[in-house]
């Protein structure tokens, strides 16, 4: 059966297919990586040491700000996005997305938001300077003209996830195979339809703040501005309301993957399948309502610091239940150690510090000394990194062969995990110790008391940097030039899910034509 | 498994250099030197061994696991998938810890937010990017209240500006290196001092770790902190909210007397604040030579020491306001008030007469702008009361 498609570029500016539309996402991603990635290395290098070297403070804060958006909205999001809709179809059993000319949308408006986003550097009065938590006053008197482009470019990345996430939502309670009862579902599809939940519900509300910075700035209304008798703190509770649950929105799909993994290489079922599903589902219920955690500075009464607090440290349990589960998967497991399982396990550990930081983070009374350091820096760092990063990696080398029909180089893989591992931790460890000892967030330069470990954290950055190069050699190698051994159907000895166990490598264009009978 | 040991090694190794290299920074939290900032100090060291201690038990197995359950140890895996025994154990576990920790934070927070009865207030206030100190009189008279602004000592600023010749080899050794402020904030030891904390402009947020104090300003609103300090000293803190270009630019300082030497500190002040401005008519070399150093420590830092301007900020050369015919009144105006919606603050509650005076002589001369221009201290004066022109 021949697959139709167009050839050339209209192949892809047209193309209605899951994989494309997948593997366009992903390669958007990585291109966002390098740029954003890239901002961060000049943010390392004014940081190398003390005084002011490269760049003028204003542009540090473009460059802090710039990096944090695309990160986030330009990195993270769309990679988790693109595995969705390369794999949900086939973990499911389903030919294609429910809705694949909204995919194609979805996509296509992504490039046009980032575009906008970049072009402000070019703009008179440089890009947005105010962090990427973007807090009124300063992103809507005192923002630079260029921040209206980013509004809009908010707007349509907004749109994109929102469509995104209703493919997702529709696929899952519409194109399982028969048999595929919700229990059923691999974690990584259930971790995605929590996920894309999260949302819908979230987006809206950033396109809410995003749209009354907009009215502020252009049409008279002082929703933030206490001199019409607005509050700059209700920026925040708006902001952070997203802000949180969109935390999760970056780590579940990770999740999910450490799920699809772990299993596979220790040759064992996954621990407490159940309870993982209901563990996603509370965290995602709880990231509601802890918002307030990044505002305990803010002025709020005790008894909502209270409330913050406590609500905060339950996420620990639902996620120390995940940790558990998956260290209870490989053991008496029969364990081999292929670069997928390597980030797998790095990413449990370092996720791991990441919450350990978190739960201390928590803390109402400590956080006055935490908050907007270093420390915090490295916390989320360190779940976003070795955490939404790192699962996004182990991904990618797990599920390539099943894509190419080509295992990657094994050999460069281990190499990229190990240089990854050291240089990861390079970077973000010693930022714990400046952060603890005073340093603040968001600053172009220091004191000479915190000197070594920004010198210790440069370092790890270039490296970090560096290392990802060979992470895209791989894939070009891998993917374009067609080099590696013949991947067999099931890939891994210890796969299961329908897409080893149901298709060949690589995938057919359509994944599958007839459903899949699942028992 | 030699690869694998070959990086354990490097790790270990870079570990030891990272450790050793940094051995003689400060790598924690501090205790400070108040109660509070003690307490918060031993509950942030409880918390940390309460991790660590999860940590090893939680990794050491992960790592047993890995070490004993690899496939050339184990070939044949065990076929359990759940225990709801062991789910409710790790359940439960945590949870206690939590609560267990839960109950010193929710006490310690209380008595934080506690800020009744003080002994004194002053009002701080941020600005871009300056901190002003307000001294609210005790017994509500207001023209015994002392004000002042504190901005980052010019030593900072200079060592700034040199180290950025892209390693020219001036190295920064200076202690204090953005640590330091021209007017520090000045308090009594052993008295509840309470700050109410709130913005000119953006949100800032009024940082000093030694007393475990940070609270965000925020313009429109006014926050409540404390502290009580017994050691008389100097403390400093910065700013911790990203508040624009030069956030990392204005430290807080701040200095704790004895009651007696702060008393005759703020008796000073309030002498000095009673005897009126300094309106003494000046030459045009001394509206020069102070209209420099006021500039640079004032206007530079967005008009640039050579008053080109940067980006958003205007340049001073040339320009209609600063050279025009007849613009001395505008360009006084602007320096007094500022101009509305954009960066360019009010200064005229800020700087002195005589500082006004010289800076706007100073740019109105400086830089081939050589208008001839002389402002005496007296026309700002009659400007500000409504009088002038």
């Amino acid at each position: 059966m021949a697959d139709h498609k167009p050839k050339g570029i209209s192949r892809w500016l047209f193309t209605t297919n899951h994989k494309d539309i997948g593997t366009m996402y992903l390669v958007f991603s990585f291109i966002m990586f390098l740029i954003g990635g890239a901002m961060a290395m000049v943010i390392r290098a004014e940081l190398f040491q003390p005084g002011l070297q490269f760049v003028e403070p204003n542009f540090f804060n473009q460059m802090t700000t710039l990096h944090g958006l695309i990160m986030v909205f330009g990195a993270v999001m769309p990679a988790t996005v693109g595995l969705a809709n390369w794999l949900i179809p086939m973990m499911i059993g389903a030919p294609d997305m429910a809705l694949p000319r909204m995919n194609n949308w979805s996509f296509w408006i992504l490039p046009a938001a980032f575009i906008l986003l970049l072009s402000s550097l070019f703009m008179e009065g440089g890009a947005p300077n105010f962090g990427w938590t973007f807090y009124a006053p300063l992103s809507t008197t005192y923002g630079p003209p260029s921040t209206d482009f980013f509004i809009f470019g908010v707007h349509l990345m907004g749109i994109s996830s929102i469509m995104g996430a209703i493919n997702v939502i529709v696929t899952v309670f519409n194109m399982r195979a028969p048999g595929m009862t919700l229990m059923k579902m691999p974690l990584f599809v259930w971790t995605w339809l929590i996920t894309a939940f999260l949302l819908v519900m979230v987006m809206p509300v950033l396109a809410g703040a995003v749209t009354m910075m907009l009215t502020d700035r252009h049409f008279g209304t002082s929703f933030f501005d206490a001199a019409g008798g607005g509050d700059p703190v209700m920026f925040q509770h708006i902001f952070w309301f997203f802000g949180h649950p969109e935390v999760y929105i970056m780590i579940l799909p990770a999740f999910g993957i450490a799920s699809a993994i772990i299993p596979t290489f220790s040759r064992k079922k996954l621990f407490g399948y159940s309870s993982m599903v209901y563990a996603t589902a509370s965290i995602a219920f709880l990231s509601f309502i802890v918002w307030a955690h990044h505002m305990f500075t803010v002025g709020m009464p005790v008894k909502g610091e209270l409330f913050f607090m406590v609500a905060t440290m339950l996420i620990a349990v639902p996620t120390g239940v995940k940790v558990f589960n998956w260290i209870a998967t490989m053991w008496q497991g029969s364990i081999t150690y292929e670069t997928p399982m390597l980030y797998a396990i790095a990413f449990v550990i370092l996720f791991t510090i990441g919450g350990f930081s978190g739960v201390m983070l928590a803390l109402t009374p400590v956080d006055w000394q935490y908050h907007d350091t270093y420390f915090v820096v490295a916390h989320f760092h360190y779940v976003l990194f070795p955490g939404a990063i790192f699962g996004t990696m182990a991904a990618v080398y797990y599920w390539m062969p099943k894509w190419t029909g080509r295992m990657y180089d094994e050999k460069l893989a281990k190499v990229h995990f190990w240089l990854s591992i050291v240089f990861v931790n390079l970077t973000f460890f010693p930022m714990h110790f400046s952060g603890l000892a005073g340093m603040q967030r968001r600053v172009p330069d220091y004191n000479i008391m915190f000197s070594d470990f920004n010198m210790w954290s440069s370092i790890g950055a270039f490296g970090l940097g560096l290392t990802q190069f060979l992470f895209l050699w791989i894939l070009i190698k891998t993917c374009w030039l067609k080099k590696g051994e013949k991947a067999t159907d099931q890939v891994w000895e210890g796969a299961e899910g329908l897409e080893f166990t149901h298709l060949p490598s690589p995938a057919p264009y359509h994944s599958f034509d007839t459903p899949p009978k699942v028992d | 498994m030699s690869l694998f040991r070959k990086v354990a090694l490097a790790v270990a190794a870079l570990a030891v250099l990272v450790l050793t290299g940094c051995s003689d920074q400060a790598y924690n939290m501090r205790e400070g030197v108040t109660e509070i900032s003690k307490e918060v100090y031993s509950l942030h060291m409880i918390v940390i061994w309460v991790c660590v201690v999860i940590g090893v038990l939680t990794f050491g197995a992960m790592f047993y696991s890995m070490f004993a359950h690899r496939k050339s140890k184990n070939p044949n895996p065990a076929k359990f998938s759940h225990s709801t025994t062991v789910e409710i154990i790790w359940t439960v576990i945590p949870f206690i810890i939590l609560i267990a920790l839960a109950v010193p934070a929710v006490k310690l927070l209380i008595k934080m937010e506690d800020s009744s009865n003080p002994d004194m207030t002053v009002m701080v206030k941020g600005w871009q990017w300056k901190w002003e100190y307000k001294y609210i009189d005790g017994d509500n008279d207001p023209s015994n209240d002392v004000s002042f602004f504190s901005n980052l000592d010019d030593a900072s600023r200079q060592q700034a500006l040199n180290a950025g010749k892209y390693f020219s080899g001036t190295k920064i050794e200076d202690e204090n290196y953005l640590l330091e402020v021209d007017n520090p904030l000045v308090i009594p030891a052993g008295q509840k001092v309470r700050f109410l904390v709130t913005a000119e402009d953006v949100i800032h947020s009024f940082w000093v770790p030694d007393f475990s104090v940070k609270k965000d300003a925020i313009p429109g609103f006014i926050n409540e902190v404390w502290t009580k300090v017994d050691e008389p000293g100097i403390y400093r803190g910065v700013c911790a909210e990203l508040c624009g270009k030069d956030h990392g630019f204005m430290p807080i300082v701040v200095k704790v007397l004895e009651q007696a030497e702060y008393d005759a500190w703020l008796a000073e002040q309030v002498e000095a604040a009673k005897s009126g401005p300094d309106l003494n008519e000046r030459t045009m070399a001394q509206l020069m030579t102070e209209g420099e150093a006021a500039y640079n420590k004032y206007c530079a830092a967005c008009h640039m020491p050579n008053g080109q301007g940067n980006g958003p900020f205007p340049s001073l050369i040339g320009t209609e306001v600063v050279t025009g015919e007849g613009s001395v009144g505008k360009h006084i105006d602007i320096v007094l008030n500022g101009v509305p919606g954009t960066a360019m603050q009010a200064f005229g509650a800020q700087l002195t007469e005589a500082e006004i005076a010289a800076i706007i002589t100073y740019e109105r001369n400086a830089w081939g702008n050589d208008t001839g221009d002389k402002v005496q201290p007296q026309d700002i004066y009659d400007m500000k009361n409504g009088g002038g022109e």
